[in-house]
Parts: C-alpha cells; sequence; structure tokens
C-alpha cells in the first residue's frame, strides 16, 4: 500500500513516497524519515504519487519539526495532488510545514540555505 | 441503508474507504466532499480498531450509512470495544502537539472540522458513533 525509495543527490536526501499513508501504513513512512533525518540535514519529499493520507501521515510529518528546528534540518515536500493537499490545509498544517509546488521549487529552498 | 461489516484490524481500513466511496458516489454526493468524508469516517474507524478494540481482529466494527433524502446523509459506525469518551475529550493545540513530538491528537480535530456533526453514545454494550453531513444532490 505504501513505496518510499530514499536516494541522495548533490548533499540532498530525496524520499519519494508512493501510494497511501493511513493509520496501518504510516509506520513506513515514520521509518523512513526518521532515518533520513538522523543522515541528512537537507530533505527533500516528493509526493507527486501519494494518493492518500490521514492524520496518522499528518502526525508523523507534525512530530519532527521540533527536531527540524533545533536540529537546524530542512525538509520540504512537493508535488502533492489537490487532495492530500487539502488535508493539510484543513488543519492549517500547510503554515507549519514547508511545502512546494514543484521539486524545483523544493530545490531552490534547498539553495537558499 | 448500507452496511458494512468488518474485524478490528488496521489493515482494513482501505477496504472501509473503498466502501464509503462507492457508497457516497452512488447516492449522488458531490465528488470533491467525497475524498474529505471518507477521510473523516477513516479517522473515526482508525481511532477505534487500535485504542477501543486494541487491534483484536476477534472484534468487529459495524458501518450503516443512511442517505436521509432531505439534504443528510448520516453514518453510524458502531463497535463493542472500550467507549470513547468523547465528553472528556479535550482538544488538543497544534503548538502543543509540535511540542511534544505527539504523533496522534489530529484525527478527532479532523472529524469535527469536515462533519457537521460528531456524536458518541453507548447502549448496553454497543458504542455508536454517528457522524452527519449536509449535502446537495449532484443535479
Amino acid at each position: 500500500m505504501i513505496d518510499i525509495e530514499s536516494k541522495i543527490e548533490d548533499g540532498i536526501c530525496e524520499l519519494f513516497v508512493k501510494g497511501e499513508v493511513d493509520a496501518s501504513s504510516s509506520i513506513h513512512l515514520d521509518n523512513s524519515l526518521s532515518e533520513a533525518i538522523t543522515n541528512n540535514s537537507k530533505i527533500i519529499v516528493d509526493l507527486s504519487k501519494l494518493e492518500y493520507i490521514s492524520s496518522a501521515g499528518l502526525g508523523v510529518f507534525m512530530s519532527y519539526l521540533q527536531q527540524l528546528e533545533t536540529d537546524k534540518i530542512q525538509l520540504v515536500l512537493f508535488g502533492m495532488n489537490e487532495k492530500v493537499l487539502e488535508v493539510f490545509q484543513i488543519l492549517g498544517l500547510d503554515q507549519l510545514i514547508e511545502i512546494r509546488n514543484s521539486k524545483a521549487e523544493a530545490m531552490a529552498e534547498m539553495k537558499d540555505a | 441503508m448500507h452496511k458494512f461489516k468488518t474485524p478490528c484490524q488496521r489493515e482494513k481500513l482501505k477496504e472501509i474507504r473503498e466502501f464509503i466511496s462507492d457508497v457516497l458516489t452512488d447516492i449522488g454526493f458531490p465528488d470533491i466532499e467525497v475524498h474529505k468524508v471518507v477521510l473523516a469516517v477513516d479517522e473515526v474507524c482508525a481511532n477505534l480498531i487500535i485504542h477501543s478494540n486494541k487491534c483484536n481482529p476477534s472484534e468487529c466494527l459495524e458501518i450503516f450509512i443512511e442517505d436521509n433524502k432531505e439534504g443528510t446523509v448520516t453514518f453510524d459506525i458502531v463497535d463493542y470495544g472500550i467507549g470513547f469518551n468523547y465528553n472528556n475529550y479535550k482538544e488538543p493545540n497544534l503548538e502543543e502537539i509540535v511540542r511534544k513530538r505527539r504523533k496522534g491528537g489530529l484525527g478527532i480535530m479532523l472529524v469535527k472540522k469536515i462533519m457537521d456533526s460528531v456524536e458518541f453514545s453507548q447502549e448496553k454494550d454497543k458504542n455508536i458513533c454517528r457522524l452527519m453531513k449536509k449535502f446537495q444532490h449532484k443535479k
């Protein structure tokens, strides 16, 4: 139901999340994100193939926000479809988490730092 | 009345979502609203499966959907586990969730934002969560 690929290019870790993130699959997102955050300071997450997210998935991103700030780690999500983006917007999480439309925009954020 | 019954396993959430989505599409629920309502029901079911029934596959969850034909649809989600005390539910704020690095707490917030009413009640050994959503039939 969920498939996550990880690669590192020019010092930036990219996670590619495919499928659906709900209460049964969010653990995989959590493990991948945890590993990425432990080993990298610049992370982009491609959500263009994410078809569904519930609060379990939102909670995973939320639970690392404090650590991102403390450890000066950059995390930018990009490419999410309208329905997935709406889930972030319902609770205003799009104001707390860095979200960009495209990979180019997400990469631009990384270069600014 | 549309009915779906499933064992209390997280892996069943996808089937639950498919059922809700099919029923809503069938009764002419507006497409843009289907996804949000499916999400709200998924959130309640996930909570009941994980917290009230501890993912015990011998426990079951029943979902009843009623199109009231008057521009509202009602979802009754019934289980027999530990009842959720909604009266004692205190909505966390987002800052608190971030500060405490919590992963949970967002589900019921979403349900309340999406649905027009959310009620939890108990009848003997049965817990009922009733969600209601107003809608306009597709022309």
